[in-house]
């Protein structure tokens, strides 16, 4: 549904994006692995219409979308949970999930806070409460109930469990799994490589802007470079060098 | 004695306050502090001069005709100049808002000469007594103007889509962006909304005052104060700050000796800076949201 090809991005002198090419197809979760710095915002961002690729192309179900307004990236069904929330502090927790609904009118925005907020109970009490005050929980709730009213066909989410506790973050994984057998498909940038090529059925790894490897995330869990670096097995554990990158590029 | 002064205070407060809503309104959504703000007043007022000498409109058409004016001038200052100023320094930003303002003194000079020119009362009844206290009828307009455009903009921002999408690009621009809110339309929106309210405000003003190129100044600069005073991003705040501004003003020129008594407007100020080392974030400001995630 998703067709990145060849696409660079930069800031100022900063190439922050080189040649990324990968593709997200229908119904399914496409984790995005790298380290600080690696390319994983800018990734997304250029996906929203935030950053425009110098060259190389995106397409949504085969319509090309990267000169596309961010607005009218949305309104095709692409939205962003972005890095750290990115909340409306002063607006209420009701008020954040409408503006996810911004571009959508009519009974079924009604129905749909319904469904967000039986789908995330602790917000259910608390919909006139100012979402500054919201716990990191339940305020990474609200992001991803917001993101949802806009009823995406693209879910990216952009580090979605810094900063949560080790429950929060499996019960996080939980519902993303949920969203996916829903049929949302999305993109997820994380640094929890574990549980992400746990739900998801593909992944990437970005080293400084580029696609070091990808493939299919059983085969990707078990190359050596995910591994050493995001999977926290030490060195020794594996043979350091060799190791196959299955469907990936290498470097 | 008291009464008289605090109700000619509040009257005189409410055009500060009225004035101070349309500077925050284009504050608020864009961050730009638009030092053209009263020459662009004074232009939209001119505009109901017009309407009013040469047209011989109604004063209620008028003083509608020139918020239209005032309107479509903020959104062509928005689109025609910030817009492309838009990644400039935000010093560069303010130059460019003083730049149109003083492009629009000439261009009202040229059209409307350098003289003082009187302006109408809306209403020019006999003033009403309560009890000892005398209000005058545009005292009373003024006053009840302040409150139904307090109602307007509350009822706006609270309960429609577009009034709340304001808020929200005001709070988090970026997040606005993601949520598919054009923020460039918010942005002209804001621009327009501030100059529309700035230009009702202005033919509020404009019959106290009169009206040449330079009279809306001073007003504009007590508006800023209200502002300052209020916060500067609470909008209720700046009515509030507005007429607390009048009301102190009134109460010190009326009970203070008359050797000081003119020193009232200097006065207003001295406090605003006391107010502001007590008080940096105003009376009625939010303190600066850094414990917000
Ligand atoms: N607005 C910007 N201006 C200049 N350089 C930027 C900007 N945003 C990101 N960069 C640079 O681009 C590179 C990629 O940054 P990006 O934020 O996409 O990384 P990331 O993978 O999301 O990192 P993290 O895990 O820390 O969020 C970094 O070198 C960063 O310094
Ligand atoms: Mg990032």
């Amino acid at each position: 549904m998703l067709a990145c090809e060849g696409v660079n991005a930069f800031y100022g002198p900063i190439h922050a994006l080189k040649d990324v090419t990968f593709a997200v197809e229908r119904g399914t979760i496409v984790a995005v692995l790298g380290a600080n710095g690696a390319g994983k915002t800018t990734l997304m961002n250029t996906i929203s219409g935030l950053v425009r690729p110098r060259s190389g192309a995106i397409h949504l179900d085969g319509r090309r979308i990267d000169r596309l307004a961010p607005e009218r990236i949305v309104r095709l069904g692409v939205t962003q949970v972005p890095e750290g929330r990115q909340l409306f502090p002063d607006l209420t927790v009701a008020e954040n999930l409408r503006m996810g609904a911004y571009l959508r009118r009519g009974a079924a925005v009604r129905q749909d806070l319904a469904a967000v907020l039986e789908r995330f109970p602790a917000l259910k009490d608390r919909t006139r409460q100012l979402a500054g005050t919201l716990s990191g929980g339940e305020q990474q709730m609200l992001a991803i109930g917001r993101a949802l009213m806009a009823r995406p066909r693209l879910l990216l989410l952009d580090e979605p469990s810094l900063g949560l506790s080790p429950i929060l973050v499996r019960q996080l994984f939980r519902t993303l799994g949920e969203l996916g057998r829903e049929g949302i498909s999305m993109v997820l940038a994380e640094q929890n490589a574990y549980l992400s090529l746990e739900v998801a059925q593909m992944g990437i790894v970005l080293e400084t802007g580029r696609v070091a490897l990808q493939g299919p995330s059983p085969e990707l869990r078990q190359t050596d470079r995910v591994r050493q670096l995001y999977l926290g097995v030490r060195s020794g554990d594996v043979s350091p060098q060799g190791g196959g990158a299955p469907g990936g590029k290498g470097t | 004695m008291l009464g008289q002064l605090v109700v000619s205070g509040l009257a005189a407060g409410s055009l500060y306050g009225i004035m101070a809503l349309g500077l925050i309104l284009i504050y608020k959504t864009t961050h730009i502090l638009n030092f053209g703000q009263g020459d662009m007043v004074m232009f939209a007022t001119f505009i109901a001069y017009l309407l009013l000498t040469l047209f011989r409109w109604p004063f209620p058409a008028a003083v509608l005709g020139a918020m239209v004016a005032g309107a479509l001038l903020g959104a062509l200052v928005d689109r025609g100049v910030m817009r492309w100023a838009r990644n400039a320094p935000v010093t560069s930003l303010f130059i460019a808002t003083l730049g149109v303002g003083m492009i629009l003194q000439a261009v009202a000079g040229w059209i409307w000469g350098y003289d003082t020119k009187p302006f109408p009362y809306a209403l020019r009844g006999r003033p009403l007594f309560l009890g000892d206290v005398v209000l005058r009828q545009h005292d009373l307009l003024v006053l009840v103007v302040t409150v139904l455009i307090s109602l307007v903009l509350f009822l706006l921002f609270k309960f429609t889509k577009v009034g709340v999408a304001m808020r929200a690009t005001s709070q988090n621009r970026r997040a606005a962006q993601l949520m598919g809110i054009n923020v460039g339309r918010i942005g002209t929106l804001s621009w327009a909304l501030g100059l529309g309210i700035g230009a009702l405000a202005g033919c509020l003003v404009a019959p106290i005052v009169y009206l040449d190129l330079t009279s809306m100044i001073l007003v504009m600069i007590k508006a800023i104060a209200a502002a300052v005073l209020g916060g500067f991003t609470s909008l209720p705040g700046a009515v509030v700050g507005g007429l607390l501004l009048g009301v102190i003003e009134n109460l010190f020129g009326g009970y203070m000796p008359s050797a000081i008594a003119p020193l009232k407007t200097t006065f207003v100020f001295v406090l605003i800076i006391v107010v502001l080392v007590l008080r940096p974030h105003g009376l009625l400001g939010e303190r600066t949201a850094g414990g917000h995630g």
